[in-house]
């Protein structure tokens, strides 16, 4: 159980996704400009990716550890990850409006966010078992959304604020960023 | 289609330099540049995939059914990284350790597939080759450029040679995730500065 607790804390904060190992870092800029985009995005990255992390641990150990072919790992994650994006927008669309609405835009965006592929690649290398790696899976996603609306909070204050021209938009984006990746750096050495 | 293929490649080292003036693939550019022979390494890697894909998406750019064009650039693009993957275990193997997770995350590089999309799919083998090799070296430059930067003030070395002498103290705030942000956040607005002229 106690090594379940340090993993979640690890992997939300110790080892924030976005801001400590560098992954996700094109929509969090993107969509980080306002809060309800933020969130939505945050949701969409937590269901995608506990989905991709049980089914490619699961391609991985079936599949291309059996026959041999961990060198075609990365093109069969990518193709996993592709057609289960495509397969979950397209059941939402039928049985949860709702919820497909909220996400609107966001789903097909998540193919090309490196935090999912990333993510996936992270529990293979660390060989973590299958409860492991869909408990980790779920803490990273966590992690994303948790930073992504720390800094959607924070931008919607920069916007407000007279920033220099040069340094408008991605730039302040970026600073910001740094700051707020300096206060998750405090976590460190913490597990 | 009046460019040139000159143009096409001058256009990737400044007008269109990524990631600053094109705002994708920040992902490597913030996680490898902690030092110049990583940035060089991952510039090289990502140009050699974007060249190759270029090229073939742009043969191809006739036979592939515009509805599923997006699966099919992926798959082009993974094939490419795989190649990458497995040269570089066989010749550059600390190198391949230190970018790890990196290399195989050049397939979801949002630099390649807008690319792929933006322009091979629309325009000549030659054209798309330029394009490719420009965007590419723009890459790795900007890269180095970051690099340089974070591995001088934080390392106090130069491509692993030691500039100033036992008594320097290493400003480590650069090779870490903070730093990372800062300083790419100041040489964008850097950018930005010189570029209104």
């Amino acid at each position: 159980m106690t090594d379940y607790i340090l993993l979640i804390v690890s992997c939300i904060f110790v080892n924030n996704i976005l801001l400590m190992q560098y992954l996700g870092n094109c929509p969090f800029l993107g969509v980080s400009k306002r809060m309800e985009t933020a969130v939505g995005m945050g949701m969409a990255v937590v269901f995608v990716l506990v989905m991709a992390g049980a089914i490619t641990w699961i391609v991985n150990t079936c599949l291309l550890k059996t026959f041999g072919l961990e060198y075609l790992r990365t093109l069969s994650f990518i193709l996993v990850i592709a057609s289960l994006v495509q397969f979950v927008e397209m059941f939402l669309r039928k049985s949860i409006p709702a919820l497909y609405s909220g996400l609107g835009i966001f789903l097909p965006l998540i193919t090309t966010n490196c935090a999912v592929l990333g993510v996936c690649l992270i529990n293979i290398m660390e060989e973590y078992g299958f409860t492991q790696a869909l408990v980790a899976s779920f803490s990273y996603a966590v992690g994303f959304g948790l930073a992504l609306v720390l800094f959607a909070g924070v931008r919607e204050r920069i916007i407000l604020a007279r920033v220099p021209k040069p340094l408008q938009d991605t730039s302040i984006g970026l600073v910001t960023a740094g700051m707020l990746s300096l206060a998750f750096f405090a976590f460190k050495g913490m597990v | 289609m009046a460019k040139t293929a000159v143009q096409e490649f001058t256009k990737g080292l400044w007008a269109e330099i990524p990631p600053f003036r094109l705002v994708l693939g920040l992902c490597p550019t913030l996680a490898v540049t902690k030092s110049v022979e990583n940035g060089i390494g991952m510039g090289v890697a990502t140009t050699f995939v974007l060249v190759c894909s270029n090229i073939l998406i742009s043969l191809l750019r006739n036979t592939i059914p515009k509805k599923v064009r997006i699966a099919c650039y992926i798959v082009v693009i993974a094939t490419f990284v795989t190649v990458v993957e497995l040269v570089m275990q066989a010749f550059a193997y600390p190198l391949f350790l230190k970018l790890g997770i990196f290399i195989p995350l050049i397939v979801v590089n949002c630099i390649v597939l807008g690319r792929a999309e933006a322009f091979a799919s629309k325009n000549g083998v030659l054209a798309s080759l330029a394009d490719g090799l420009g965007i590419g070296v723009g890459f790795t430059l900007s890269l180095t450029a970051l690099a340089i930067v974070r591995e001088v003030l934080g390392n106090g070395t130069f491509y692993n040679i030691p500039l100033f002498g036992p008594s320097f103290e290493p400003f480590s705030f650069m090779v870490q995730a903070p730093g990372a942000f800062v300083c790419l956040g100041l040489m964008l607005c850097m950018m930005n500065i010189l570029g209104k002229k």
